[in-house]
């Protein structure tokens, strides 16, 4: 067959520099002696959305030796591309759903970090794609598959992706082209020509060094290590207490009692390890084939995430640390040096301030409509600079309130949940494991502030009304998982409540449309800490 | 000032006779408008010839050099209208939009125009919005053509095909008297080619000499009796003028094939622009080779409307069956051919939509399905032969990791950039719709187009550009909960005022408008409008929107900050609430962040380089304080606000972060307070060349609250396990 175009396509997002790469790919085509042809489809997907550019190289020589132009399309064809561009992984996978990455043919040049779909970042939970999935196909697609993270190196080398890609490209060696044409390109275009070298060169050799290993595998944050000394001594006995636990859930634990006690004390350290061998008690005695301990690792996260409840204290002492400081500084990438206040945004309800007062007052507060009225007059959005004298010390002084936490409403508030739900496990009959791990896994569902907070309670509140239910059920634990999932699903609860009369239709047909119907299980009034 | 500036590509308008020009296809077409030497150019922005204003727009010294009138028209149908100056003169003009919603908005002002005639060349220059990348309901223009008997060209989509076929339309235009359509695809307005030029042309009559000397002709006229008689001369007169000119210039291409039986039994035919595809399809179907050359006989139709029957009987004639390569739907070109063999005694098959999809776009994939299907059935001789030549293609993605990716790759639907002004006005809408419940929502075309996707959801139609008031008309009276219209600043200008506006203070409506005023055209790529705000030499902006809302008679409108989400709120619990009854106007303020980034951010590199005091914001999130429920997210969606993993060791959630394309917009605060949501956000304000105060103040402040944090460090080290 007679020589044919070399054919190119680029993958990115609306706003990530693909035209740019375009631009400078056809420039290095010509000079290299290549009739280059690029087209695009840019508009709407301009704004955030998923767009291709599409280009076609053909040796100028062999054009003039047959006296004719050749014809170029217009779109990629599938199983018909010399090398895809994607600046980012999702992408690299629609260009494979698109058929224009086959393994007979493709070098793929893909970055391996993600910019997430709004579905996948709006989602009340976990929403993101698999990329551990996506990169095993990515690989089995493409000829050759050259993967890093292109967002990284830019950064580093305070470029642009485009730069990126372009040595990726040229390292790849996939173009007939020169480097120093690549080079040549960059310096043309005259804009900040020393960092875009920069990262055309990392990128580069990057990419001649072969593959970069990239699994996609999300690392748990959890250290496996279990120390044998505590670092204070006075906690040696706590450590002890933990270190005879079954080996599995020994870091769990570990992190949990470590969250108590920064978020309280060693008293209250305690009191979670005692929480935590109640359920050890509980799984050894009921399910002791149960060699997982998936009841117990579950509990025990579960646990140190609801004692250590967000209340206002909380909040007032995270932002008021020295660690949080330098991570903001780092964040937005100050100069060392360089001045930068911070400004937060806190707005209470009167059922934060009532949540933080001693119990009795609280409820007393919560009870009257006039006090509540009043109260109202305080809890305009409010910005408060941390890192003024006053600001700051406001803050400070809310979290040094710490000591006085037992006392407030919003502690016994929670602390009665938390003996229910352990209550309720400690209830379930030997036949129902699944039932009570998907029901320490639910917890979960509570979390956040405000009416986010409200609406986590009441849907874990309504997943409480049928524990019984279930518990009567052979498969209630994958039923319960899966109306865990059903809460996750919408905000207004619409999954929940199918998937609840679905259930109550199925054991009770009498009974289907009363159930549906039930009243969520709303507490007296619930405290969720807010700004 | 538009967002893409083509400042420097302009330059390449200037090359002379017989010099090679590289650039994009728009430029291209510029260049062949002043190679013709038009005398006055407008037209509407809109993809795929958004860029096409923009180039003029850049070129507007080059045009006055030439003696070019050029206007950012108001709407198509302003420019469509600017076209009768070449109904009394020799005038060569241009105009351009997107089509077909451009060509439904001009269509009045076209069938004037095409009834009249003209005397100078005029000629419409269309983006054919079809296919992947389009941003309209799928329709064709070649409809227009047929009804108001105007010609339609649809040249191959490469460089010289593009720009001979300009120039030649202006020819045809005066040849046959009758307003000329050139249709480019989405692809074939961004192409990257070349071709070589000619030098440009001062128009030979300009708009003085006709003001000097007013030529007036009643026969041009549309009324009665007129129009009958305009309408005998179009097709008396005019079509077959214009059949003449196409086949003497030869603006079709017949290409022979090999001179072989079975090569020569069959054909094909199609669409110009559908050329470069359909030769790659073939090539792949072993057919054609990559410089085009087609075993099987082709006729390019590079004028589509009117077909020459002369042409189809002599490419027909003794062949058993001809292929129609064309576009969309119906299929018009499929149907005229069938009528003009008919009418011959040619008893060739014409094989169309039965062998190619019968809507969508024709994909080079779809173009060798079909084609390929085409070539098995009629002849079967050359299937054997090109599949022996080309190995049989199995699907490019196997049915197993198709069904994986489908599972794996979200959809990425478009949204507002970030920092969008209008982000804080639809996530107060989606508060509001908290307390009041779902609301009836009349839609409008521009950024705002963006609200019905998610994370908003909101909308319940969209009726066209500037017509999200006139949708809401049926529900203005009603008395029930008010009708919500969103409408944009582009969208106000281009007809909103007169059809929404003016029509709700008519009718009495008791209604609610609100319009977001960004400042810009910004869908389309920032183009200026009657309102916006920036210094323009050559236009006049700063025209009020609250003014001309109140001329036309509405007594309650109110302006609102978009990013002061609490009083715009405020604004439309009270709109919505109050007693008073007729059409209630808000204001939405907020200008284009794309544009306003452009504009500041220059300004504010070169302050911090002379050593002046900045203060640069942008917002975080503390990962420690997030609970990963990303209700955020919901109600916000900016592109820079996403997720990342959990630091936390126990949490298993994402939590919510804010990357560094943040321009600290202020959106993240506003919707914390507004919605109740979280205490995570901050802002951070970075400083630029402190002052002494600032330095001074910060070492008091670092010295206390140092102290203190260490204070509470030691604390928290007494108990470590």
């Amino acid at each position: 067959m007679a020589e044919r175009p070399i054919k190119l396509t680029i993958a990115a997002l609306g706003g990530q520099g693909g035209g740019v790469l375009a631009d400078w790919l056809i420039e290095i085509a010509e000079a290299e002696g290549y009739i280059a042809q690029s087209t695009s489809v840019p508009g709407v997907a301009q704004r955030t959305g998923a767009t291709i550019y599409y280009l076609e190289f053909f040796p100028r020589t062999l054009a003039e030796q047959a006296g004719r132009a050749p014809v170029m399309a217009l779109m990629p064809v599938p199983g018909d591309v010399d090398c895809v561009i994607a600046s980012e992984l999702a992408e690299a996978g629609r260009a494979i759903q698109r058929g224009l990455v086959t393994p007979d043919r493709t070098t793929l040049i893909a970055s391996t970090h993600r910019t997430y779909a709004i579905a996948e970042k709006s989602a009340m939970g976990r929403g993101a794609a698999d990329a551990e999935g996506l990169t095993d196909l990515v690989r089995s697609q493409a000829k050759r598959a050259v993967l890093f993270d292109m967002e990284e190196t830019a950064e580093r080398n305070h470029s642009v992706i485009s730069s990126v890609l372009l040595g990726a490209l040229c390292g790849a060696g996939v173009l007939p082209f020169r480097k120093t044409n690549f080079q040549e390109t960059i310096k043309k275009s005259g804009i900040a020509v020393a960092t875009n070298l920069a990262a055309f060169e990392d990128a580069c050799q990057r990419a001649q060094r072969g593959d970069s290993g990239f699994t996609g595998k999300v690392k748990s944050a959890l250290s496996q290590e279990v120390p044998t000394q505590a670092r204070t001594p006075v906690l040696q006995p706590l450590l002890e207490r933990i270190r005879r636990l079954p080996a599995a859930v020994q870091p769990v634990v570990l992190e949990g009692a470590r969250r108590t006690l920064d978020y309280q004390d060693p008293a209250y350290a305690d009191v979670y390890l005692d929480r935590v061998e109640r359920i050890a008690a509980l799984e050894a005695r009921l399910w002791a084939d149960a060699s997982s301990y998936a009841l117990l690792q579950a509990t025990a996260r579960s646990l140190a995430l609801w004692m250590t409840f967000e209340d206002t204290i909380r909040v007032a002492d995270l932002k008021t640390r020295g660690s949080r400081f330098a991570r903001v500084q780092d964040e937005i990438r100050a100069e060392p040096g360089q001045l930068f206040g911070i400004t937060e945004f806190v707005k209470p309800r009167v059922e934060e301030i009532a949540g933080t007062m001693p119990a009795g007052l609280g409820t007393w507060i919560l009870g009257s409509p006039r006090v509540r009225r009043w109260l109202a007059n305080f809890t305009a959005g409010r910005q408060i600079r941390t890192r003024t004298l006053s600001g700051f010390l406001m803050l400070y002084m809310l979290g040094g309130l710490k000591r006085w936490r037992r006392g407030t409403l919003r502690f016994h508030e929670e602390n009665a949940r938390i003996e229910a739900w352990l209550a309720r496990m400690e209830g379930l009959g030997a036949d129902n494991y699944l039932v009570a791990v998907e029901l320490a896994k639910a917890q979960r569902l509570v979390k956040g502030y405000g009416e986010t907070y409200e609406r986590g309670w009441r849907n874990f509140s309504t997943l409480l009304e049928q524990v019984d239910l279930l518990a009567a059920r052979s498969d209630g634990g994958t039923v319960l998982a899966r109306l865990i999932e059903a809460a996750l699903a919408d905000e207004e609860g619409v999954t929940l409540r199918r998937e609840i009369s679905a259930l109550g239709a199925a054991s009770h047909p009498a009974c289907a449309s009363e159930c549906s119907a039930q009243k969520a299980l709303m507490p007296v009034s619930s405290r969720p800490m807010v700004s | 000032m538009a967002e893409r500036s083509f400042a420097k590509e302009v330059q390449t308008l200037r090359l002379g006779e017989g010099e090679e020009f590289h650039g994009e296809g728009i430029l291209a077409v510029t260049k062949a408008l002043l190679q013709s030497g038009v005398a006055y150019v407008g037209g509407y922005q809109g993809a795929p010839v958004s860029h096409l204003m923009d180039v003029l727009a850049d070129a507007q010294s080059i045009l006055e050099e030439l003696g070019v009138h050029f206007e950012a028209s108001a709407s198509e149908a302003t420019a469509a209208a600017m076209l009768s100056a070449s109904i009394n003169y020799p005038l060569r003009g241009a105009v351009t939009w997107k089509s077909t919603v451009g060509t439904n908005v001009a269509s009045d002002a076209l069938a004037n125009l095409a009834s009249s005639g003209v005397k100078g060349g005029a000629l419409i220059i269309l983006g054919e919005d079809y296919g992947e990348g389009a941003s309209i309901m799928q329709e064709r223009t070649h409809a227009f053509a047929m009804k108001s008997q105007m010609w339609l060209l649809d040249p191959r989509p490469q460089l010289p095909a593009i720009t001979r076929m300009v120039e030649k339309a202006f020819e045809l235009s005066e040849a046959s008297n009758t307003p000329v359509m050139l249709m480019l695809r989405i692809r074939a307005c961004h192409v990257y080619g070349r071709f070589f030029t000619r030098n440009n042309r001062k128009p030979s009559f300009s708009a003085a000499d006709a003001l000097a000397a007013p030529s007036r002709d009643y026969s041009r006229i549309i009324l009665p009796p007129s129009t009958y008689a305009q309408e005998k001369e179009k097709i008396e007169k005019r079509l077959p003028a214009a059949i003449r000119f196409i086949a003497e210039t030869g603006l079709n291409e017949l290409i022979d094939g090999e001179r072989r039986a079975e090569t020569q039994a069959i054909g094909i035919v199609l669409q110009g622009g559908l050329y470069n595809n359909t030769l790659r399809a073939m090539e792949l179907l072993g057919c054609a080779d990559t410089f085009g050359n087609s075993s099987i006989p082709l006729y390019v139709l590079n004028a589509t409307y009117p077909l020459v029957p002369a042409e189809w009987v002599q490419f027909c004639s003794g062949k058993r069956a001809v292929l129609i390569v064309e576009e969309g739907q119906p299929e018009f070109i499929e149907q005229a051919a069938t009528q003009i063999l008919h009418q011959h005694d040619l008893s060739t098959r014409i094989v169309g939509k039965e062998v190619l999809p019968r809507f969508g776009e024709y994909t080079v994939d779809a173009l060798r399905k079909g084609i390929g299907a085409f070539i098995d059935q009629w002849a079967a001789q050359l299937a054997a032969g090109s599949k022996a030549a080309v190995p049989a293609r199995k699907p490019a993605v196997s049915a197993e990791a198709a069904a994986k990716l489908a599972a794996l790759v979200p959809a990425r639907p478009s949204g507002l950039c970030t920092g969008c002004p209008e982000r804080p006005f639809f996530a107060a809408m989606k508060i509001l719709q908290k307390e009041t419940g779902p609301l009836h929502i009349s839609a409008d075309i521009g950024c705002h187009s963006f609200a019905t996707l998610p994370p908003f959801n909101m909308g319940n139609s969209i009726m066209g550009y500037g017509l999200g008031a006139a949708g809401a008309s049926a529900f203005g009276t009603d008395g029930g909960k008010r009708a919500v219209s969103i409408m944009g600043d582009g969208g106000f200008w281009h007809n909103g005022l007169t059809s929404g506006i003016g029509n709700a203070v008519f009718n009495k409506h008791d209604d609610l408008t609100v319009i977001i005023d960004n400042g810009y055209a910004a869908a389309t790529g920032g183009q200026d409008i009657p309102s916006s705000r920036a210094a323009n030499e050559h236009r006049q902006g700063n025209n009020s929107i609250v003014d001309a809302v109140k001329g036309v008679g509405v007594k309650w409108v109110r302006r609102t900050h978009t990013y002061d989400m609490q009083g715009t709120l405020k604004l439309l619990r009270e709109a919505l609430s109050t007693p008073f009854r007729g059409p209630k106007v808000i204001v939405a303020d907020g200008e284009c962040m794309l544009n306003r980034q452009r504009r500041v951010k220059p300004l504010m590199r070169k302050a911090i380089k002379e050593g002046q005091r900045v203060v640069r914001e942008r917002f975080g999130v503390d990962p420690d304080t997030c609970t990963g429920d990303h209700s955020c997210i919901r109600l916000s969606g900016c592109p820079s606000l996403t997720v990342k993993e959990n630091p936390d060791p126990l949490r298993t959630d994402p939590v919510a972060h804010v990357d560094n394309s943040c321009v600290g917009c202020g959106v993240c605060g506003e919707v914390a307070h507004a919605a109740v949501l979280c205490p995570s956000f901050y802002r951070a304000e970075l400083v630029y060349n402190p002052s002494r105060w600032d330095r001074f103040a910060n070492a008091v402040r670092s010295a206390v609250i140092g102290s203190l944090q260490r204070r509470s460090e030691r604390n928290r080290l007494r108990y470590a396990l």
